[in-house]
């Protein structure tokens, strides 16, 4: 059934779009992240101008962290105080980075700097997180333990000043990284249409030393923030969050999301972090062949101001 | 609009010889003056049919006349960009703007231009998308530049991928001497707005009389409703896409409740 979408002014067909929008959210499911990283890279690939894609992800990712966010709240798994902190630096990053989106569309960088900073992040998170896990496995097959990480090396984030005592977590920490942490993932969330969750939540465990009970819950609120705001902000200044596009999406998104959280706990963990890392060096990949091999056409036609 | 529409329609059906000196008075018409795209739109085609009427002093030696019609769409200014290798990657260089041309733009004539009239005929009334003013700024500058420009050229070409820029010499069929029709096609992405019909009637090379038209291309139905909320309203817009977001998460955590 072909439906066409407004904003990214191209007839789709409904049941592509509802099957890419299951898979991601099976995915999503399955390793607990947003999925942005991938729905973002599958729109562009279907023909949607990334511009569009990035813009109508957001609230696609504000449905899912929504639906995330209420049950960890009823479990009393998220820390309001940590998601408050986080959230001054997400907001302002989040804006900053919808600023810099304006700018680079109108140099005429965007599509560029999209695809390069796909590359970028995704061949380190990807690549570190297969690496991780492969080493999990060889050692848990050597029938070594798995050595429980200790503090050490981050010792100067916990010298830092303004420290603050987040209750629910049971940590003490300085706000200053907490909101540096929640301006970067604003910022990247806002110029890639990604919520950010697949680099927040080890950030948030392995630096700053928030305990696992509240870490999924609590980026989940920053994740559902930003994007909010995120769509807002992409709907007033650039006119291209394509709210028809986005409702598929999360129908999609949220059915396929409680398929995969069930298949997802018939896996082991390190093996779904492996599994998570090479899907993610994947789409990473794509994205720097993409950007290495000669285009088919050499030339692009943009009507100033517009969409494609 | 409604305005516009009774123009284009009497425009239409009392068309008068732009040169009265000459014998010759076109009369034409389009089958449609408004056509509505919806949600399923998958293209149309127009028809434009009309006569050359002639009077008393029409010189008995005129055998056969040329035709021209040039359809030009909704006017916008358009960047082309130009990909090239820097440090290994394909990265937007150089760039043109074209300011003010159409966003559709058909060309069509019972036979090849070149036939129809001489160069400097066809240079000076555009006949061709070769001939057609498209203007640039270059730096400071405002001009056409020559056809074979590589931004002109892919200008039209990607144009002309979309369907949305056309030149078909054999279009205009003449069904009597005097009578004659042509299709006008509308792919699928067709932009929406008033559209302009130039037809120039040529005898023995030269210009004997043109007559304008027009229609109008409209879009209806929740898509678009959705699309001018968009530009117009961006705030509501984002709110509501927001709202509907949270409602679609909130719906799913209930649905799927486990405990």
């Amino acid at each position: 059934m072909q439906l066409y979408l407004p904003i990214a002014d191209i007839p789709v067909n409904v049941f592509l779009i509802l099957a890419m929008g299951a898979a991601v959210g099976f995915v999503s499911g399955m390793f607990g992240i947003g999925g942005g990283f991938l729905m973002t890279p599958l729109l562009i690939f279907v023909g949607i101008a990334p511009a569009v894609a990035v813009a109508s992800v957001a609230s696609h990712i504000a449905a899912s962290s929504f639906s995330g966010a209420l049950s960890y709240w009823r479990r009393r798994a998220i820390d309001p105080a940590l998601a408050l902190v986080l959230l001054s630096g997400g907001t302002i990053g989040t804006a900053l980075g919808v600023w810099t989106f304006t700018l680079l569309r109108s140099l005429g960088q965007l599509d560029l700097m999209i695809a390069l900073s796909y590359v970028v992040l995704l061949t380190t998170v990807g690549g570190l997180m297969f690496w991780e896990g492969l080493r999990a496995i060889l050692r848990a097959r050597r029938g070594v333990p798995v050595p429980m990480r200790r503090s050490g090396s981050h010792g100067w984030i916990h010298g830092l000043p303004l420290k603050m005592r987040f209750k629910r977590s049971k940590i003490y920490l300085s706000v200053i990284p907490v909101i540096t942490v929640g301006l970067i993932i604003g910022f990247i969330g806002a110029v890639m249409g990604i919520g950010g969750g697949f680099i927040l939540v080890p950030i948030m465990i392995y630096i700053l030393r928030v305990p696992t009970a509240t870490v999924i819950g609590t980026s989940m609120v920053l994740t559902l923030v930003t994007m909010v705001f995120a769509t807002m902000l992409h709907a007033v200044t650039n006119h291209l969050v394509d709210a028809v596009l986005a409702l598929i999406l999360m129908v999609g998104g949220v059915t396929g999301a409680q398929f995969g959280a069930r298949a997802g706990q018939k896996i082991r963990g390190e093996h779904l972090r492996l599994l998570l890392g090479l899907l993610i060096l994947a789409v990473g990949i794509r994205f720097a062949i993409e950007l290495v091999i000669r285009p088919d056409d050499l030339f692009t036609i943009r009507e100033a101001g517009g969409a494609a | 609009m409604i305005l516009r529409v009774c123009l284009a329609a009497i425009g239409s059906l009392l068309v008068l010889a732009a040169t009265p000196a000459r014998a010759e008075r076109l009369i034409v018409s389009v089958s449609n003056h408004r056509v509505t795209v919806t949600p399923n739109y998958s293209g149309e085609e127009l028809v434009l049919f009309g006569s050359v009427e002639k009077d008393a002093s029409t010189p008995a030696t005129r055998s056969s006349y040329d035709l021209v019609v040039t359809v030009s769409g909704p006017r916008a200014d358009m960047v082309t960009r130009r990909k090239e290798r820097k440090f290994g990657i394909w990265v937007n260089t150089d760039y043109r703007q074209f300011l003010n041309v159409p966003t559709y733009l058909a060309l069509f004539s019972n036979r090849p231009f070149d036939a129809i009239a001489s160069p400097e005929v066809e240079r000076r009334q555009q006949l061709g998308l070769n001939n057609v003013l498209l203007t640039q700024r270059v730096g400071s500058d405002y001009a056409d530049v020559v056809p074979n420009d590589a931004f002109r050229s892919a200008f039209v070409r990607l144009r002309a991928e979309h369907g949305l820029y056309r030149e078909e010499t054999s279009a205009v069929t003449f069904l009597t001497p005097t009578l004659f029709r042509t299709g006008i096609p509308l792919p699928a992405a067709v932009p929406i707005g008033t559209y302009d019909v130039e037809i120039k009637l040529f005898a023995d090379g030269v210009l004997i009389t043109k007559t304008e038209t027009a229609f109008e291309i409209v879009k209806v139905g929740f898509e678009q409703f959705v699309a001018t909320t968009a530009r117009q309203d961006g705030f509501v817009y984002g709110l509501v896409t927001a709202f509907m977001a949270l409602m679609t998460g909130w719906m799913a955590s209930i649905v799927f409740r486990k405990d």
